[in-house]
């Protein structure tokens, strides 16, 4: 049950702290802290960040669920998030999602056996005009093609 | 070269998240302007120049500062609305990261009109580098006393924040977004009150789209008038269109607001490739009934799209060519909703995943002539029907489609095949 950061981590968080008039609106930048350095959110952080901000720890869930880029358990190392709303659409995001599905034999939403790749389909990441696209991490990568994804995966191998 | 031609494109382009650079090109000046004016003034200086909120809403910006209670006992805040995610919108992405300064300058400004002395920069979570980027600046302009106890050297004091998202549509819906910022996932608040009088930790708020704030600096520096003087009647300036979709050249274009969609289309955006004709365009962001190739003379402008039934929107212009199954198109917009709905209100929760069920079917092949009727009748009851404008964001582009492009749909239901322009034929031997 017991959770912990790094101090780093922790220091970050009492500026966090600094920039509001209310502890409560601490808890998505603490949050980000926590999946910056664990890479998901652990349940065990729960009820921590629930006594930092000074609220019930079903408040915390409750935030953690709603938006999606808090992850609930591990993802892999390389996360491929790839738009597949109307712009990347139109130019093609059902092909490099089926290319990407094969390339790494997961399924969008999976996770490889060896922690390495997850796919996920995202909707629209505000970058249109690079479209195809998809944010690698923290990346955003367009215009794709097959070519070009063959290329990422390769150095990433 | 058109290039260098705007407000904003020459900053994004000379790399205007650097101080240096944007000093160069008279950077801050505007500010100093500006606080050396009453906040009156400066309110009815942005109010004369028929600045309009370019997150999409398209609400006077002046008015809306107007708003703000005088001599509050409570503090001001001026929230930045950086949450960017309406399909088919990348504009404020070049401004944080391109004309970053130019944003900063716009929120002193703003922040003394509506006595704010602190101002929140909500940014979608996934903007990671971006958010980066803007923190520089942000950093920059602490160390050259731009930002901070006093600010360019004068009597006001005014700290700047980012706040970063994590993956929520609505959180673009500003009540939305106050919540998000204090700490709960993103449900809409039932208004009144509105933010500028109880908004962000119940204090008067104003919230405004990154580039609607950009421009109000050179608002200040240039007078009202010659902003005025750029666009319509009751719209000002200029504002940067998100193109995508089949165009040749994809990407953002500044522009007055009164130049037209086929303008834009074909001689900004390069035209469709292949040479193909258009079989529509979504001329603000997904939510905006499409419009078909031969109403494109129209100015991409708040109160000439209302005229035809769409909006102006994010400025997200989306063009389909005659290829385009436009079933898909409306399923995956629908899905986007569907997926983005908050969950608070019935009509918008259930409707727009009945409606996503529908499209689906219909894509599968199961489709049946009813559905076409049904997924009207449920775009119709979510319409007007729920506490923020999602509802209606799903329930619109359903309408618009069916709308105009309506034997797309019963062709689908009917023969599981695009319309082919035979179809009257077709129906008069079934």
């Amino acid at each position: 049950m017991s959770f912990q950061l790094s101090d780093e981590s922790k220091k970050q968080i009492e500026a966090i702290f600094k920039r509001y008039p209310h502890k409560r609106a601490a808890t998505l930048p603490i949050l980000h802290v926590i999946q910056k350095e664990h890479g998901y959110i652990p349940e065990e952080a729960e009820p921590f960040v629930a006594e930092l901000v000074e609220e019930p720890p079903v408040k915390i869930r409750e935030v953690i669920l709603f938006y999606t880029m808090f992850q609930t358990k591990p993802i892999g190392k390389y996360h491929f998030q790839v738009c597949h709303t109307v712009s990347c659409w139109l130019r093609g995001a059902k092909e490099i999602i089926e290319h990407l599905e094969n390339r790494l034999n997961i399924k969008s939403g999976e996770t490889s056996d060896d922690q390495k790749f997850t796919i996920t389909e995202v909707e629209c990441l505000g970058a249109c005009e690079i479209a195809p696209m998809m944010q690698l991490n923290d990346d955003y990568i367009g215009p794709l093609t097959r070519e070009k994804i063959d290329e990422i995966l390769e150095k990433l191998q | 070269m058109a290039e260098t031609q705007g407000i904003l494109m020459p900053l994004i382009q000379s790399e205007c998240q650097i101080l240096k650079n944007y000093r160069d090109r008279g950077g801050y000046e505007a500010a100093k302007k500006a606080l050396s004016m009453t906040p009156d003034e400066v309110i009815q200086e942005v109010q004369s120049s028929n600045l309009r909120g370019l997150g999409g809403a398209g609400f006077p910006t002046g008015r809306k500062w107007a708003f703000v209670p005088k001599n509050s006992s409570k503090p001001v805040y001026l929230v930045v609305n950086c949450d960017e995610s309406e399909p088919g919108t990348f504009k404020d992405k070049y401004i944080i990261t391109r004309a970053t300064h130019a944003l900063i300058e716009g929120i002193i400004i703003a922040s003394y009109a509506i006595g704010a002395h602190t101002a929140y920069i909500y940014i979608r979570g996934e903007y990671v580098r971006q958010a980066e980027v803007l923190e520089q600046a942000i950093q920059e302009a602490y160390d050259n006393g731009i930002l901070g106890k006093k600010v360019l050297g004068k009597k006001f004091s005014l700290d700047v924040y980012v706040h970063r998202g994590a993956g929520a549509y609505i959180c673009g819906e500003e009540t939305a977004l106050l919540e998000s910022l204090e700490g709960k996932k993103g449900w809409p608040r039932m208004k009144p009150p509105f933010p500028a009088i109880e908004g962000l930790f119940r204090c008067p708020t104003i919230v405004n789209n990154v580039e609607t704030l950009a421009y109000v600096p050179f608002i200040i520096k240039n007078g009202a008038r010659w902003f005025a003087e750029m666009g319509t009647e009751r719209s000002g300036g200029m504002r940067l269109y998100c193109v995508s979709g089949h165009v040749n050249k994809p990407g953002v274009y500044e522009l007055p607001v009164t130049t037209t969609l086929r303008e834009i289309i074909y001689e900004h955006a390069g035209g469709v490739p292949g040479n193909k004709k258009i079989k529509a365009v979504v001329p603000g962001g997904s939510s905006s009934p499409p419009l078909r190739a031969d109403e494109l003379d129209v100015a991409a402008e708040f109160d000439a799209l209302m005229k035809l039934g769409t909006m102006a929107g994010s400025g997200g212009i989306i063009v389909m060519d005659e290829d385009t199954c436009l079933l898909e198109i409306l399923t995956v917009t629908t899905h986007f909703y569907h997926h983005e709905s908050c969950g608070q209100c019935t009509p918008c929760r259930e409707g727009t995943g009945w409606m996503d069920k529908i499209l689906n079917r219909m894509l599968s092949g199961e489709g049946r002539i009813e559905d076409v009727d049904h997924l009207e009748e449920i775009a119709s009851g979510i319409m007007g029907n729920t506490i923020c404008p999602l509802g209606d964001a799903a329930a619109m582009p359903v309408l618009g489609y069916l709308k105009r492009f309506r034997e797309e749909f019963e062709s689908h239901a009917l023969y599981k095949k695009c319309f082919d322009g035979e179809f009257a034929e077709l129906k008069a031997a079934s």
